[in-house]
């Protein structure tokens, strides 16, 4: 491992890059409402980050990254367009894998802007690139709004889309819904029996809880409603898995995704701002005939997500974490705008992989 | 040096701790008055018995503060990450079976699998505008079980005790506890979703892998072990 004076020298080198791209710098909290973070991310969040309370502010977290702070900063008080950099340590609880830091620095650049979506993607890209210098790095790229358009262009219920987009982040869980809206799982003996029972609340014992009949009987009505809604065909999970296989150069996979989206509208609008990106990428001198893009890369990863995805990693280290990563969040804005909104995209370096790659000196 | 062997210092568990031990020839008993936690063991030279509470005994062994223990897998698998790394499992004790489970209102008639749970979970929060609340106090193995069963927007609510009764009390919307009969869910009017059995438990002899052991220690397990046919 690096030295830790290497290490902050190397954060304050990379924090002046971001700085002179023209970044004002911001500082988060280390201790975050945990209340805010577990509404984001769920339970799961407490696997991956660190607790703790007093009697007073009761759950604090101990922050996991910056992003969610320097969001809730912007839409509060944030001049438009914004651009921030941020150097520090964030913390991640690791359970399973002793090898790998609880603490490790970070240093961020995100940009607030309106004017381009396309360019300020292709601009955090290619800074990114740039401040990780001569370091043997592969770069991975994916778009999660070509999925997510997917989905919302299939020819189904808004309820079944909901409930897709709701599993995007958890793929496994994601494909066990695809299978049942296609009708390729069978329906659980207790849900047909509930579905043909005369009274369905004949065994159901005396109501308790939060939960109300109401409740309860909505979900009946929406359940009898979801088995007339007729399977999705095999050509639209066809189509889909087609998309979500795509894994080739940038280049290669507009050209590609446009074949296999024509006629589409969402899809093809989305293709186009994936075609747009690619383009603002090769205007920043990025070499779009080689950089690969992954339909499917970034579903895994914190899911705030919400458009273009990319992270660094070390050649020859399949064992280690990215060096750098980033994305598009405009649906975070949305959540913790209240009401406000703003197109948003960012990424991280952690220096302390940055040195470990290149023996000391970057 | 002694090898220590830990065992729950009292109630059935620590009987039939005794009963097990003494079947293979190795008399384990309490020693003075009955509030006074030290033992004694007969059959075997070179073990020392301590008495700890059941909860305790999965960071002893860990620590290597003991060599061997006695106490339910549900504890280990909860308190010690990587567990299988840390202790080894000697033998399984075919006493204090209890099943990890994830139980809702019986009156939830239209959720019967994990499915259901993460659709109604879905909707609670839609509708109620927090997250749907599951009273337990296994937190580790039951955010795993949710997080491989695709659940979302539920939060883990601590209850160390009486954990049936949060649901009536509203305090909780479901539960995730130890049963071995389901009586006292019955009594609660709750039942146990059909693909929600988190682990089946049972005591078990638990061997440190941490534990410092010299050349007599050594001689000591294995003389041990043969004695209990392990």
């Amino acid at each position: 491992m690096p030295s830790r004076l290497d290490t902050l020298a190397e954060a304050a080198r990379l924090h002046d890059v971001f700085v002179q791209a023209g970044a004002t710098d911001v500082y988060a909290d280390m201790l975050q409402s945990a209340e805010t973070l577990l509404d984001l991310y769920g339970e799961d969040i407490r696997a991956r980050a660190y607790v703790t309370s007093d009697a007073l502010r009761g759950e604090q977290m101990l922050r996991p990254d910056f992003t969610v702070p320097v969001v809730q900063m912007h839409m509060d008080h944030g001049a438009e367009p914004a651009r921030y950099t941020y150097n520090g340590v964030v913390f991640r609880r690791q359970e399973d894998d002793p090898s790998r830091p609880n603490e490790y620095i970070q240093v961020g650049y995100e940009v607030f802007d309106r004017a381009n979506p396309a360019e300020t993607d292709a601009e955090v890209f290619s800074l990114i690139n740039r401040a990780l210098g001569d370091v043997p790095v592969r770069a991975a790229t994916g778009d999660i709004g070509i999925l997510t358009a997917a989905v919302q262009g299939l020819n189904t219920s808004d309820r079944r889309k909901a409930a897709l987009m709701r599993h995007i982040w958890r793929p496994k869980r994601f494909r066990a819904l695809l299978d049942r809206f296609a009708g390729r799982l069978a329906v659980p003996d207790t849900r047909r029996a509930l579905l043909d029972a005369v009274d369905p609340f004949q065994f159901a014992g005396p109501f308790n809880g939060l939960r109300s009949k109401s409740e309860v009987t909505e979900r009946i009505d929406a359940l009898r409603v979801d088995a007339q809604t007729p399977h999705l065909s095999d050509a639209e999970l066809d189509l889909l898995d087609q998309i979500l296989s795509v894994k080739e150069t940038c280049r290669d996979a507009v050209a590609h995704l446009r074949e296999l989206t024509a006629g589409q509208t969402l899809l093809e609008q989305a293709v186009d701002r994936f075609g747009d990106r690619v383009a603002a990428l090769a205007d920043q001198g990025i070499d779009v005939d080689h950089l690969m893009f992954e339909a499917s890369y970034g579903r895994t990863s914190m899911e705030y997500y919400d458009g273009f995805v990319f992270g660094f990693y070390a050649e020859g280290h399949d064992d280690l974490p990215p060096v750098a990563t980033g994305g598009r969040y405009d649906a975070l804005t949305r959540r913790l705008g209240r009401g406000a909104e703003i197109p948003a995209v960012g990424g991280v370096i952690r220096p302390d992989l940055m040195l470990s790659l290149t023996g000391g000196a970057a | 040096m002694t090898l220590k062997i830990g065992v729950p210092s009292k109630g059935r568990l620590m009987e039939k701790t005794f009963d097990w031990f003494g079947d293979r020839g190795i008399q384990l008993s309490r020693t003075g008055s009955d509030r006074e936690y030290s033992g004694r063991v007969d059959g075997i030279d070179g073990v020392e018995l301590v008495l700890l509470s059941a909860g305790e005994i999965p960071r002893e062994l860990a620590a290597g503060r003991i060599h061997l223990g006695v106490t339910g897998t549900d504890l280990i698998q909860e308190k010690l990450s990587l567990w299988a790394q840390r202790v080894e499992t000697l033998a399984e004790l075919g006493f204090g079976h209890a099943d990890l489970i994830i139980a809702v209102p019986t009156c939830w008639v239209d959720v019967d699998t994990m499915d259901d749970l993460d659709a109604a979970a879905a909707a609670f929060r839609a509708h109620h505008g927090f997250r749907l609340r599951i009273a337990t106090k296994y937190h580790r193995l039951v955010r795993d079980y949710l997080k491989s069963h695709g659940v979302a927007d539920y939060q883990i609510v601590d209850s160390q005790g009486a954990t049936e009764g949060t649901v009536k009390n509203e305090t909780a919307e479901a539960i995730a506890d130890i049963t071995s009969s389901g009586e006292t869910l019955r009594a609660n009017h709750l039942k146990i979703l059909s693909d929600g059995l988190i682990l089946k438990s049972q005591a078990s002899l638990f061997w440190s892998k941490t534990a410092p052991m010299d050349a007599a220690d050594i001689t000591t397990l294995k003389a041990l072990k043969h004695k209990l046919a392990l």
